[in-house]
């Protein structure tokens, strides 16, 4: 078995108003640390005043939120008495002395009508300063949802970058013959079910408001693409044509998706309206293009083709027409994803028969590997373009695992006795 | 030599059955709204959470028991084409089994086929259904060649989402690089 770090084994009703309808999976997705950045930065989290009135608190989970991220460093908070609960409360000259640059505090109060009211502050030690504060009146069932949201607060003031622990992942598990497209949260927990199937789901993409995600079902003995509401569970077909219909990926402002279709012959690059209408072929070729995936500025679709005699990356500008090679290393660059950053994309590439995730600056070329397992695959960038979930093997099995951008956070995410593959990495939550 | 009499025999009973044999020639067409705004849970059994439709539409039952395509001496029992590695061309060996089938298809113009491609596990998901359409593409313009109409052949991919053998190796990967002959009604 694995060693499982910060993992608390509380299973609370759903947060998200958004999957009330799902089923609860059955296997819980838990994360394992690699490796970690060269720096972290040291923070102590002080558990809450009157936290230990609930069973599931918040602190832990901040904290456990915060390791993972590979940037930060837990200090601990253990003979400081009284426990600070308020800025006012710190005294910097402790923390600093056991080597702290911040430290989190907080109270709990109960409401009348069940609610609790959450307060925090981020407490810079070397300034004495209050970075951050925050209140927030919550039911017990949304302590995860808050402390992730604490997380992203702390996670921003201090690396200046977005949070993404607010936000959910999509997967498709298998196990024995059965499939299952699951949702959950970032941390891999709160896995809900919304979709079975006895044949093969793949190819999961998010609306860009978080509310629908497009798959490919092979349930009627062909791809077909759906598009399925995550409030509701209902689905309806986004794309059922002669052949083969697969590879959906969502425009940024969700009012087309491309898909990749062989309805004309080959499988060829098309836009359509999230009904199923206005149908429009892009690209017209003899060779296979597929894999499209919209740049995040709307303007351009990344592409796998292999119209070069072997797959390629490719880049299509959606109002010239104009078609560029991205990628020449190699002999099969496939599975393009551009970072929300507009500063490039990840992909895999094949070198030597083994399979990595690797990603490339538009402004550069430059490529830098990231993985190194052997058959690394379906790379989904974080909103904030820090990490990187892709699907991988241990032992003969699907796992997913993620890695930074600049490749030194490494983590697994392992769920047991069942394959895990095709992540999809949610929006933020708005 | 012996393939080419049962062909003749077949082409015969099929030409001798036509009347009564004739399966729905339900024609694949494009899709238009009201299939889109139709479609529930299909026949492989999938389900969405939140849904209370158990509207699972059955497929019709198989040609007839005297049907050719269900002779296990026939060759139009064959139904497997193999292909090389990082290749969509038919080999020689496969003609034989392709053109049988186009001749069905020929005699019997109410027939309609799938030809499901596959690939093996190496490499993208995506990337491999394309792969598999290239082959199932491939054999179905040799049937055309070989008497066969467009209509009659609608052809798909699996990727490497359905393998014959779940193994890791090279004899494993080469029973997966594939194309598989389904009538509709089987």
């Amino acid at each position: 078995m694995f060693r499982f770090i910060r993992v608390t084994r509380w299973l609370f009703p759903l947060l998200a108003l958004a999957l009330l309808a799902a089923t609860p999976a059955r296997a819980q997705l838990t994360i394992e640390i690699v490796g970690g950045a060269g720096t972290t930065i040291p923070i102590a989290i002080v558990p809450f005043e009157n936290e230990g009135t609930w069973p599931l608190g918040i602190t832990g989970i901040v904290g456990a939120d915060l390791t993972r991220s590979g940037l930060f460093r837990l200090v601990d908070y253990a003979g400081i008495l009284p426990r600070p609960a308020r800025t006012e409360d710190v005294k910097s000259g402790d923390w600093r002395a056991r080597g702290a640059d911040a430290v989190v505090v907080g109270t709990m109060r109960p409401q009348g009508d069940g609610r609790v009211e959450v307060r925090f502050a981020l407490v810079d030690t070397g300034r004495q300063a209050e970075l951050a504060a925050m209140t927030y009146v919550v039911a017990p069932a949304q302590f995860r949802a808050t402390a992730h949201k604490i997380a992203d607060v702390i996670y921003e003031k201090l690396t200046g970058d977005v949070g993404v622990f607010s936000t959910r992942i999509a997967y498709i598990a298998k196990q024995g013959r059965r499939y299952q497209l699951n949702v959950a949260e970032a941390d891999g927990f709160n896995p809900q079910t919304v979709v079975t199937s006895n044949e093969p789901l793949l190819s999961p993409a998010w609306s860009p408001d978080g509310t629908r995600i497009a798959y490919v079902s092979m349930e009627n003995k062909k791809p077909i693409v759906y598009i399925q509401s995550l409030a509701s569970g209902q689905r309806q077909v986004l794309a059922n044509f002669r052949g083969s219909n697969s590879a959906p990926a969502w425009a940024p402002d969700g009012r087309k998706l491309a898909v990749t279709l062989t309805k004309d012959g080959g499988s060829q690059i098309f836009l359509i309206n999230p009904d199923g209408g206005g149908v429009q072929r892009m690209l017209t070729s003899a060779s296979i293009d597929t894999e499209a995936n919209f740049t995040p500025d709307g303007q351009s679709l990344l592409f796998t083709s292999d119209r070069g005699g072997s797959p390629q990356i490719y880049r299509l500008n959606l109002r010239s027409g104009a078609v560029e090679r991205l990628t020449f290393d190699g002999s099969y660059n496939v599975s393009a994803r551009a970072t929300p950053d507009g500063k490039g994309f990840v992909f895999v590439r094949r070198e030597g028969g083994r399979f990595n995730v690797a990603i490339q600056d538009y402004a550069t070329r430059q490529v830098q590997v990231l993985t190194s397992g052997s058959l690394d695959e379906s790379p989904s960038v974080s909103p904030n373009s820090k990490l990187i979930l892709y699907a991988s093997e241990q032992g003969g099995r699907g796992i997913l695992a993620a890695v930074s951008s600049d490749g030194r956070v490494k983590q697994r995410l392992v769920a047991p006795a069942t394959d895990v593959r095709e992540p999809a990495w949610g929006p933020l939550p708005r | 030599m012996r393939n080419w009499i049962i062909v003749a025999l077949v082409a015969a009973f099929v030409v001798g059955c036509k009347s009564t044999e004739t399966q729905p020639a339900a024609p694949i067409d494009e899709q238009t709204p009201a299939a889109a705004a139709a479609a529930g849970p299909g026949a492989g059994g999938a389900s969405t959470s939140g849904t209370g439709a158990s509207g699972v539409s059955g497929t019709p039952a198989g040609a007839g028991a005297m049907s050719p395509l269900k002779d296990p001496k026939s060759i139009l029992s064959k139904r497997i084409v193999y292909f090389d590695f990082d290749s969509f061309a038919v080999k020689d060996e496969f003609r034989s089994v392709i053109d049988a089938h186009a001749k069905y298809l020929q005699a019997n113009r109410s027939a309609r086929m799938t030809l499901q491609g596959h690939a093996d596990e190496r490499g993208s998901r995506e990337y491999n259904i394309a792969l598999g359409q290239k082959r199932s593409d491939a054999v179905k313009k040799l049937m055309q060649l070989l008497g066969a109409t467009e209509m009659q052949i609608e052809t798909v991919s699996f990727g490497k989402e359905k393998p014959r053998d779940p193994g890791h190796d090279e004899a494993a990967w080469a029973e997966n690089r594939r194309v598989e002959i389904v009538y509709v009604g089987e």
